[in-house]
């Protein structure tokens, strides 16, 4: 019944990374509530939304380094990866 | 006195506004009464030879009225499933602070924001695969995707001008939750029910690229039928002016029967 | 109001979460894996990674449709805001007067998309329609079947039309908002009309403006039906935004993987203004 969508391998652990990360802010939610907070973004934020702006961006980098760059996609990772990481602790 | 003069002036510009907005709607009326020699013969300002030919080709033939029928069925359908499950969550989102709310929210309304093109493809494959496809209630699911948030962040402004004192009143009384929320609840947002209906309505009436990818004979919407009078012999104004006419009216009465609640919806400052 | 911390809640939402997860979730993750895929029937698919984002970010048609939707959505939002508050500013205050302007402004809003497409052909044809007989009387030369830029026009005219109404409905329903009180204060004050809109009406507009702006730009960012049905897309590419550019490519030539990575930097994009204008609309909640 699944058939028609065609699951491939890279695109099953994209989503199971995704889920997890999902499963664990919300673990560390409940264990932990966040209180909003002003870091060097323009806006104060709650943890789930520096996570949202996070993968938001993660995306538009991989998609920069498509379409201007030959450049290997695991750089595009790295980079999204780190700018994630540092958007959660001081965003 | 300069106050009359400025609402005089306001009274002429929107009623310039509104002739200009019905003009394009007369044209069609125009046409449709018309027969086909006429329409191509020139331009006339009225029908010379008022026919309803138009019409009775299309209240004669199934396969044009049943268009109307299956629009009416799924946009119905619709209007039940999405009201029944956007009403609780719309009361959860105006009431309560949970984990992960305001992304919540914010997700049901990026589907909102999605273009249907993007789903059409998976969407086709999934009801197929489910045989649904071609089905009333397909369409009907399918447009929850943008109709569900869409009712969700009207009911939720409604509901917040809703003190909870009210809430809170009547669970000393002894009223349970589901009693509360039909008994009193709903008919103190009533307005909000009505201008909600009113959005799903319209938002499912006019939607034709998901019911058009979603049926092929059985469910197919009138939007869709209407392609059929281009035929080879060059389009048939007159019968595609009349079913456009047709497409109308449903909107009309609707907007007729909950004229004092969408107005009352508007002046609360809620949509 | 001071919302109860209540995480008892998420089964009111359930039902809405499990719907909505069905008709979007579902579809999202189809659209992933096709994208990455090329797809030649069921079954019969091979894994190509990344080569069609790269296609698709690079492929000169799809920017040039980019460039057109922005612009339209653009010209869009900078005819139809204004007008609408115009036009709200100008309704009557009550009575069956402005029920019966609430009732005329609505009827554009419910007719099926397509019909209104079906309308403005008819409209603005040289020969039949009222309007381009018109245009062509008064000596101006215009066709839209075949001059790119009247087809520009008249799409543009033709989504004017459609939405600016709803554009004033939510304007006018801010208006009804503001206190009596206020326009009284400002009469002692000798206000003028403009004090009275800058200072008294358009700060309480803000919040449905900031709603119309977004309903507008993401609807006029999906067009389809209506160009599609008008002119078709042409003459040559002159009106073919981004949905009919996708439309064609999935449904028409049936390239699938092609379509899905298009879709996906479509999402993306209507995603990263959307949470834009959402992050507006609940800052400004916050300062009020």
């Amino acid at each position: 019944m699944l058939d028609w969508m065609n699951w491939t391998q890279p695109v099953a652990i994209f989503f199971a990374v995704i889920a997890c990360i999902l499963v664990v802010m919300s673990v560390w939610e409940l264990a932990s509530p966040c209180i909003e907070r002003r870091g060097f973004l323009p806006i104060a934020t709650t943890r789930g939304d520096r996570l949202f702006i996070g993968l938001l961006s993660a995306a538009y980098i991989h998609l920069a380094f498509l379409g201007l760059t030959e450049l290997s996609l695991w750089i595009a990772l790295a980079v999204s990866v780190l700018w994630l990481l540092i958007l959660l602790r001081w965003g | 006195m300069a106050m009359r003069e400025r609402s005089r002036s306001k009274g002429i510009g929107i009623t310039v506004f509104i002739i200009l907005l019905l003009t394009p709607i007369y044209w069609l009326l125009n046409m449709s009464f018309k027969t086909n020699r006429e329409i191509l013969s020139g331009l006339t300002l009225w029908p010379q030879n008022f026919t309803f030919d138009n019409y009775v080709v299309i209240f004669t033939d199934s396969s044009w009225y049943s268009g109307y029928i299956n629009s009416m069925t799924y946009v119905l359908m619709n209007m039940a499933i999405t009201l029944t499950v956007a009403l609780p969550a719309a009361y959860a989102f105006s009431r309560y602070r949970f984990l992960g709310d305001k992304h919540l929210f914010f997700w049901l309304l990026s589907n909102r924001m999605a273009p249907p093109a993007v789903f059409l493809l998976p969407f086709f494959q999934l009801y197929s695969s489910i045989g649904l496809f071609d089905t009333h209630i397909a369409v009907a699911l399918a447009h929850c995707l943008f109709n569900v948030p869409l009712a969700v962040w009207i009911l939720e402004g409604f509901m917040s001008g809703v003190p909870r004192e009210y809430d809170e009143m009547a669970y000393i009384d002894g009223y349970s939750f589901p009693r509360f929320f039909v008994k009193i609840f709903m008919p103190m947002i009533r307005s909000g029910i009505g201008v909600t209906a009113f959005f799903i309505f319209m938002f499912s009436w006019v939607e034709l690229l998901l019911a058009r990818t979603l049926t092929s004979v059985d469910a197919q919407p009138i939007a869709a039928i209407m392609t059929r009078t281009i035929g080879a012999s060059g389009i048939d104004w007159g019968v595609l002016s009349a079913a456009g006419v047709l497409t109308i009216l449903p909107g009309v009465l609707v907007v007729w029967f909950v004229r004092n609640h969408v107005a009352r919806g508007f002046a609360l400052g809620r949509v | 109001m001071r919302k109860i911390p209540d995480n008892r809640a998420w089964w009111l939402v359930l039902p809405v979460l499990l719907l909505v997860a069905f008709s979007a979730l579902v579809p999202l993750m189809t659209v992933v894996n096709y994208s990455v895929q090329d797809i030649f029937g069921p079954g019969n698919a091979y894994y190509v990674g990344t080569e069609w984002f790269r296609d698709v970010l690079r492929d000169e048609r799809l920017q040039a449709s980019l460039l057109r939707q922005f612009g339209f959505s653009a010209a869009v939002l900078a005819i139809e805001i204004p007008l609408g508050i115009g036009i709200a500013l100008m309704m009557p205050k009550g009575g069956i007067r402005a029920s019966l302007c609430l009732i005329l402004l609505a009827i554009p809003l419910l007719i099926p998309w397509n019909v209104v497409g079906t309308i403005w052909q008819i409209f603005a044809r040289g020969d039949i329609g009222l309007f381009g007989w018109g245009l062509n009387e008064l000596g101006l030369s215009y066709n839209y079947t075949g001059d790119p830029v009247d087809a520009w026009l008249t799409v543009l005219l033709m989504d004017v039309w459609h939405w600016t109404p709803l554009v004033a409905l939510l304007c006018y329903s801010g208006l009804r908002a503001i206190p009596e009180a206020f326009y009284q204060a400002a009469e002692i004050d000798r206000a003028s009309r403009w004090a009275v809109f800058r200072y008294i009406q358009l700060p309480r507009l803000k919040n449905v403006l900031v709603i119309a702006v977004l309903l507008r730009f993401m609807d006029s960012f999906m067009i389809y039906t209506e160009p599609f049905v008008l002119t078709g897309g042409g003459p040559g590419s002159s009106t073919t935004f981004l949905s009919q550019t996708l439309t064609t490519m999935a449904v028409g030539q049936f390239d699938l993987g092609r379509a899905a990575a298009f879709s996906l930097v479509y999402f993306l994009i209507v995603l990263l203004v959307s949470w834009l204008f959402f992050t507006a609309i609940t800052h400004m909640d916050k300062e009020r």
